[in-house]
């Protein structure tokens, strides 16, 4: 039995690389260093007055960021992959999702009702 | 007070080579004053060297090697998965008959003849066994096997990766064999939860076995999950859109899912546990912060999903034998797909059931007890669809429909047990009573094992060109059915009474009649088991009279049927087209001829032996971190990056088998079709 | 889905045609495949995310992040991770376009990016456990190390990959196998700089002000 040369590879049909632009990452890579600067400098220097508040826009401008790395750098879209890329990201996020706030929700209740209570707690519980 | 006190000089640090060699592995660590380890020792030492003897005698290690250790083959690996999946079978079931024998016994003044020290790993090991290295090794033997063929393809996707899971299952397997003999297994329960788990309370190197035994296992059964999942999506004959694929397809696409979206939490958890009892950290303590009810919660986000991973094959397998030995397409595809699809995600939302009693509160518990009783209606509808295939089909009880409809009583009523344990306040009463290990005995073994024989018996003359005896499937099955509502009633009524679970001693001699009666049933469902092994041993001695030279002994209704039993390495001379679901039913019914002639080189990967080498590394690896053979952990990680780095410089992976030798055997299936015609 | 209008099938009979003629290839997995596993990590790490967050605020009488991190080192290796993307992407833009050694090249910088971005980390680590806060110290350090320090090992393999990667695009040259590898390097290091992304914003910025 012969083996091929190696450099001639078996993996027919297209491959499924996507097209990739030298726009494409700069523009990425400028979104992000905006994304990035943003919160570092309300943390590092000019908090907003609610720390609720700046923790929202954190969290926020990091969701954004995660979303120009997957268009801009990972290529995501509908297509790639027939479709199933996108399935696959969309369950994973569903399950991170189920998986953080499950786990957070849980948790705290379990914290609330079963850690130690002060003296105080107890003589106001019913 | 010596010299060097008085003085406060520090005593010169003697480097101790013993302990730099062998970490704490000493001469303790081997049961030499436990007489019934070293019974067992004896049997499996001279059982092991009888056929490791008998082997050599015949001179077959070369063939093993080359044909079945380093193969890529799928149907190859799908049978050393139900190989390893029966062997570990016979060593949980072991464990089982320790239990019952035990608690038989163990009343009053008599303690039984298992101290709780050794009782407490028997049942940690029983749960371990089973679930992690026969119920898996199980489902994904016969996905492995199946799947490929059903889909038209010639392989798995990444068939080095295949071989590379099956042999890191085996690592697993051997891993967890050796705790029996040097040191000891965990003592923790099949889930090891901590505090208990951790350091303080079980420094010895128990834990540390399970651990490693999962980790290492966990490895395989992942990459399994990308490699079935991407072999679906892509490799699907052309016209075979995905609602037309077989049912056990489905399932086995929506299990490996399951798989690679639960796997990594155990990974992990296990990772968190481990550094809590090598790096002294805190995540599961009780002090510095800890909270060890997070291990739980994390245990569990993988533990439910897990056990569907068990259920879907199942429900699969039964979905093939159901609509074949009815004679009948299955009724409701569309609902089936959709039914398989919604417990796969509601299998997320449900895990809290398995804690309702740590005290999350009402509303915690109220949401996921609905959660819980909501999962169960997809799995209600599978039932009426196979009941309804079932109707005004010529149904015939060959032993693969004997199971299935065992497994329709069985499990339903499993399930409804498990409805009652969904309601909080009555799981309040019922946690971790014996009536939950009677509820989940009965849905896993109604489900699963009945599966897997039925899967066994259904495409055994596929794998090996004859069937299984059909008398010794019967009274397999009828010892199972009997010996399992036998084993498991008596646990539904001890745990009403509030019986709790893992007791190796009870001081109520009232209880002793039932697990005198459960035993009774252990007993019978051991016959059940030694039926399977004979059943095999004759089915070989009389492989002539059982021979199948059609393909297609069952007049089924999917792709592997139309080939060769058994097929060759590459499955199919030519890709089939498909046109319509039951493929094969549909080539049948519209006056298929198998092509004769047109052959084509077909190009096939090579054999491996990366896969069983890594995985003996990671084992050494493993020992090592057991044992803090630290030398040996760190060369043994080193060896694996090595070896996995110098695998990829490897471009030699691959060959064309020449026409000739397709002609030739595709001309050999011919000949023998026209012999039997 | 294979499209199925170039099949030419089997012509010796009227009616449906049951095999193909043809030499039939599936399309290759590999791409697909490693998305799945990354996804698979990607539930790794939200474990550890989540572990982070339970236990985050557990600092048993010790130091919080608000006193221990250094926000402007972690700038820099932001910025270098950052960089190390780009870098990455110009290296995938080489390859489309075929031209070996400017791919090594910008392989190279990005593999000392890398290396950077480890080295300031492991430097933060050695200085946390010499003054006393290393993971034993309390929960919240112990989900502090663990969550970084695999983004960290994650990091460390994908240096070990990329080189590799260089010595084969040299010896072979850019074939379709090390298109491919180089593909999923670059998911990969992409991938791991969106993990930073949520480490430098939950762990860092939002330690940083509590």
């Amino acid at each position: 039995m012969s083996a091929h040369a190696p450099a001639h590879d078996h993996d027919s049909g297209h491959a499924a690389t996507p097209h990739v632009t030298r726009k494409d990452y700069v523009t990425g890579f400028l979104l992000a260093a905006v994304l990035t600067a943003i919160p570092f400098w309300l943390v590092m220097g000019h908090p907003l007055p609610n720390p609720a508040l700046a923790a929202m826009v954190v969290m926020g401008l990091a969701a954004v960021q995660v979303v120009v790395h997957m268009v801009y750098f990972l290529h995501m879209n509908g297509r790639a992959e027939g479709g199933w890329n996108m399935l696959a990201l969309l369950f994973t996020v569903l399950i991170v999702g189920i998986v953080l706030s499950g786990s957070l929700w849980v948790m705290h209740h379990l914290d609330v009702n079963m850690m130690p209570m002060s003296a105080q707690d107890m003589r106001q519980a019913p | 007070m010596k010299m060097q006190e008085m003085q406060n000089i520090p005593e010169p640090h003697h480097f101790d080579l013993a302990k730099f060699v062998f970490g704490r592995l000493t001469w303790d660590a081997l049961p030499l004053h436990e007489p019934i380890l070293i019974g067992t020792f004896a049997m499996v030492a001279i059982g092991g060297l009888v056929v490791l003897g008998l082997i050599t005698r015949f001179k077959l290690w070369g063939y093993l090697w080359r044909e079945w250790f380093t193969s890529v083959d799928h149907k190859k690996i799908g049978i050393m998965y139900m190989v390893l999946g029966t062997v570990m079978l016979l060593r949980g079931f072991a464990d089982a008959l320790m239990m019952r024998a035990q608690q038989a016994l163990s009343f009053g003044a008599s303690h039984g003849y298992l101290p709780p020290h050794h009782y407490d790993q028997v049942f940690t090991a029983h749960g371990v066994i089973m679930i992690f290295f026969v119920a898996m090794p199980f489902v994904t033997g016969l996905m492995n096997f199946v799947v490929p063929m059903q889909i038209g393809a010639r392989d798995v996707a990444f068939p080095y990766l295949n071989n590379f899971s099956f042999w890191m299952t085996v690592g697993g397997a051997v891993t967890v064999m050796m705790s029996l003999f040097v040191g000891e297994f965990a003592r923790t329960g099949w889930l090891a939860y901590p505090p208990l788990s951790g350091i303080a309370y079980s420094p010895d190197v128990g834990v540390d076995y399970y651990i490693w035994s999962l980790q290492i296992a966990g490895v395989g059964t992942l990459l399994s999950g990308v490699n079935l999942i991407a072999t679906i999506v892509k490799m699907r004959a052309p016209g075979m859109s995905l609602m037309q694929m077989p049912v056990f397809t489905w399932t086995a696409l929506c299990t490996n899912v399951l798989i690679v979206a639960s796997f990594p939490v155990l990974t992990a958890v296990l990772a968190l546990l481990s550094l809590d009892r090598y790096a002294g950290t805190n995540f599961f303590t009780n002090e510095l912060g800890g909270d060890p009810m997070m291990y739980v919660n994390l245990i569990w986000i993988w533990g439910h999903p897990e056990v569907y991973i068990l259920a879907l094959p199942a429900f699969g397998v039964f979905s093939e034998v159901t609509s074949t030995f009815s004679g009948k397409r299955l009724f409701g595809y569309t609902s089936m797909v959709y039914a398989t699809v919604g417990i796969t995600v509601l299998s997320y939302l449900v895990w809290l059931h398995h804690f309702f009693t740590m005290g999350s509160g009402g509303d915690v518990n109220a949401f996921f007890g609905v959660t819980t009783m909501v999962i169960s209606i997809p799995t209600g509808a599978k039932i009426f669809n196979w009941l309804f295939t079932m109707y005004r089909g010529r149904v015939r009880f060959e032993v693969p429909m004997m199971w299935t409809v065992g497994f329709m009583i069985t499990f339903v009523i499993g399930g409804m047990t498990g409805v009652m344990l969904a309601v909080p306040p009555a799981d309040f009463v019922l946690h971790n009573s014996l009536f939950l290990i009677a509820h989940f005995h009965n849905v896993i073994i109604g489900s699963v094992v009945f599966a897997t024989f039925a899967g066994i018996n259904y495409w055994f003359p596929k794998a090996f060109g004859f069937r299984l005896h059909a008398g010794l499937g019967k009274a397999s099955f009828w010892l199972w059915l009997v010996g399992f509502w036998t084993a498991f009633t008596p646990l539904y009524v001890l745990g009403l009474m509030g019986v709790t679970r893992r007791m190796s001693h009870f001081d109520d001699p009232s209880l002793r009649i039932w697990f005198v009666i459960a035993a009774l049933g252990a007993l019978m469902i051991l016959g059940g088991i030694l039926c399977f092994l004979a059943q095999i041993a004759v089915s070989i001695m009389k492989r002539e009279e059982l021979r199948d030279v059609s393909g297609d002994p069952w007049d089924a209704r999917t792709l592997e049927w139309s080939t060769s039993s058994p097929p060759p390495e590459y499955n199919f001379a030519f890709t089939p087209v498909v046109h319509d679901h039951d493929a094969w039913w549909d080539m049948k019914q519209r006056g298929y001829q198998r092509p004769v002639a047109g052959f084509m080189p077909i190009h096939m990967p090579r054999n491996t032996g990366a896969g069983i080498i890594l995985a003996g590394i990671s084992v050494a690896v493993g020992v090592g971190m057991i044992w803090h053979i630290w030398w040996l952990a760190i060369i043994g990680m080193v060896a694996l990056l090595a070896v996995a780095i110098g695998h990829s410089f490897n471009r030699n992976r691959d060959f064309h088998i020449p026409v000739e030798d397709v002609a030739r055997v595709e001309g050999a299936r011919t000949e023998l079709l026209r012999k039997v015609a | 889905m294979t499209a199925a209008t170039h099949i030419r099938l089997a012509a010796d009979r009227a009616g449906p045609e049951f095999y193909l003629s043809e030499d039939h290839h599936p399309e290759n997995g590999t791409l697909l495949g490693f998305w799945i596993y990354l996804m698979s990590d990607c539930l790794i790490f939200a474990v550890l995310f989540a572990t982070y967050g339970v236990l985050g605020h557990h600092y048993a009488g010790g130091p919080t992040g608000a006193e221990l991190f250094e926000l402007p080192m972690v700038a820099v290796n932001t910025a270098m991770l950052l960089f190390s993307s780009i870098t990455y992407g110009m290296a995938m833009i080489a390859t489309q376009e075929g031209r070996v050694k400017a791919t090594l090249g910008w392989l190279a910088v990005t593999g000392l990016f890398g290396c950077g971005f480890l080295g300031l980390e492991l430097t933060e680590f050695a200085h946390l456990i010499a003054e006393g806060n290393g993971p034993q110290r309390s929960a919240f350090l112990s989900s502090f190390f663990t969550l970084v320090g695999t983004h960290g090992l994650h990091v460390t393999c994908g240096v070990i990959w990329l080189v590799t990667l260089m010595v084969q695009v040299k010896r072979w040259g850019l074939t379709e196998t090390t298109r491919r590898r180089l593909m999923c390097l670059s998911l990969f290091w992409h991938f791991l700089d969106v993990i930073w992304i949520g480490v430098f914003s939950f762990v860092y910025l939002l330690g940083a002000m509590s």
